[in-house]
């Protein structure tokens, strides 16, 4: 009885080391095009490959990876990946800054807000949307939604969402300064993380979405 | 082939309503879950009703848990290679299936007591009924909620009722379908 247990379970442990052998390669694939596919999108324009020139850094006890873009050498901007607590979760989002820090575009990596409403944020803040926040930049003023005294319209009935994804691009603009300077000048002048750029996510109230 | 219509896990015998509730927030999010748990109900019947001298009695449950969840891993490890996209929007209801009742419970009342062939077969009809449920009811929330059927815009934007999306939704619709397939199967 013990016997037959063992032997079932010796026998479908076999099979599946063996799937997983043959499926790790394409998995790590799959990742690393969903990655560059994604940067991509938001720094177009590089020739190198960002997602394996990944810096990790460190702001105020959050991690940030930024992914560096070059043309022929000469740096183009950065992806940033940075995260905040959602309405119903984390949210990543991968945030591209030009070399002056002005918003190219962003991707919606994950994120577990409401379907339908938080949700659209995957759309809401893009070039032409209702909340484009392309070309803005968040070192001369932290994006901000109108109902906190910002320019930025909130997704409708979504607040909260809205909030927490302009705090997680504002903090990826801190993380991308602060490494963007030390890269360029030897940390001579350390960029001031933008006003309200703090990571502290909790100070968001908790207002119905 | 009873599975279809006549014994429909999901519309008649009530079972995996764990995924048919969670996953059918579209059509296509209904259909790749159904198609899913067919390919793992199909192999674990198959497999179940090949070993089914070999197992004793009284392990036989964790035994065909053992095939039903490498089934399910080995579907896993596929979808996140392969098709990374649906991987990423199904999620955790891939684990989900080794406890979805639907395969234990055909492994038991069915595989264990047929030869291979016909276990395919009921494995095949059991899937399908599924398939067909989920694909049903994702269907007709996605339309009720956004206006679109299988991602392709049938009525206009901002059409949709937003309640259908969402969990409350599923209740409604499933409720629905439950009483018209009921009253059909009267007339």
């Amino acid at each position: 009885m013990a016997l037959a247990l063992t032997g079932f379970s010796v026998v479908a442990g076999a099979l599946l080391g063996w799937v997983n052998s043959v499926t790790a390669e394409p998995i790590a694939q799959a990742n690393a095009k969903t990655l560059s596919d994604a940067i991509a999108v938001v720094v177009p324009g590089f020739d190198n490959n960002p997602a394996e020139a990944a810096d990790t850094v460190e702001v105020n006890g959050a991690q940030y990876i930024i992914y560096k873009a070059t043309k022929g050498g000469q740096p183009v901007g950065a992806a940033v990946q940075s995260a905040s607590n959602g309405f119903g979760g984390p949210l990543t989002v991968l945030v591209g800054f030009d070399n002056d820090g002005n918003i190219i575009d962003y991707s919606l990596l994950s994120h577990s807000e409401t379907p339908g409403l938080g949700s659209k944020a995957a759309e809401w803040f893009k070039k032409g949307a209702k909340g484009d926040i392309t070309g803005k930049n968040p070192g001369q003023e932290p994006l901000t939604v109108s109902k906190d005294g910002g320019k930025i319209d909130a997704i409708t009935a979504s607040t909260i969402t809205s909030r927490a994804f302009l705090l997680a691009v504002n903090n990826a603009y801190a993380a991308y300064k602060n490494q963007h300077v030390d890269s360029a000048s030897g940390a001579s002048q350390q960029a001031k993380p933008a006003e309200k750029c703090d990571t502290d996510t909790t100070n968001v109230e908790p207002v119905k979405e | 082939m009873n599975g279809i219509v006549k014994e429909n896990p999901t519309f008649v015998l009530l079972l995996g309503m764990c995924p048919t509730l969670g996953t059918t927030s579209s059509a296509i999010n209904g259909m790749s879950m159904g198609l899913a748990t067919m390919f793992v109900l199909i192999c674990s019947n198959v497999v179940i009703s090949l070993i089914k001298n070999l197992v004793p009695d009284m392990v036989r449950i964790p035994i065909f848990v053992v095939v039903i969840a490498s089934f399910v891993t080995v579907l896993q490890m596929v979808m996140q290679a392969y098709v990374p996209a649906l991987y990423a929007t199904l999620g955790l209801f891939i684990p989900l299936i080794v406890v979805n009742c639907i395969l234990l419970g055909r492994a038991e009342a069915f595989a264990a007591k047929n030869n291979p062939v016909a276990s395919f077969f009921d494995g095949l009809g059991i899937g399908l009924g599924f398939t067909i449920a989920l694909t049903l009811l994702g269907g007709v929330r996605e339309f009720l909620g956004t206006g679109k059927l299988f991602n392709v815009a049938i009525m206009p934007e901002n059409y949709g009722m937003l309640i259908f999306v969402l969990a409350p939704g599923a209740f409604i619709v499933l409720g629905y379908l439950i009483a018209i397939v009921n009253r059909l199967k009267k007339a």
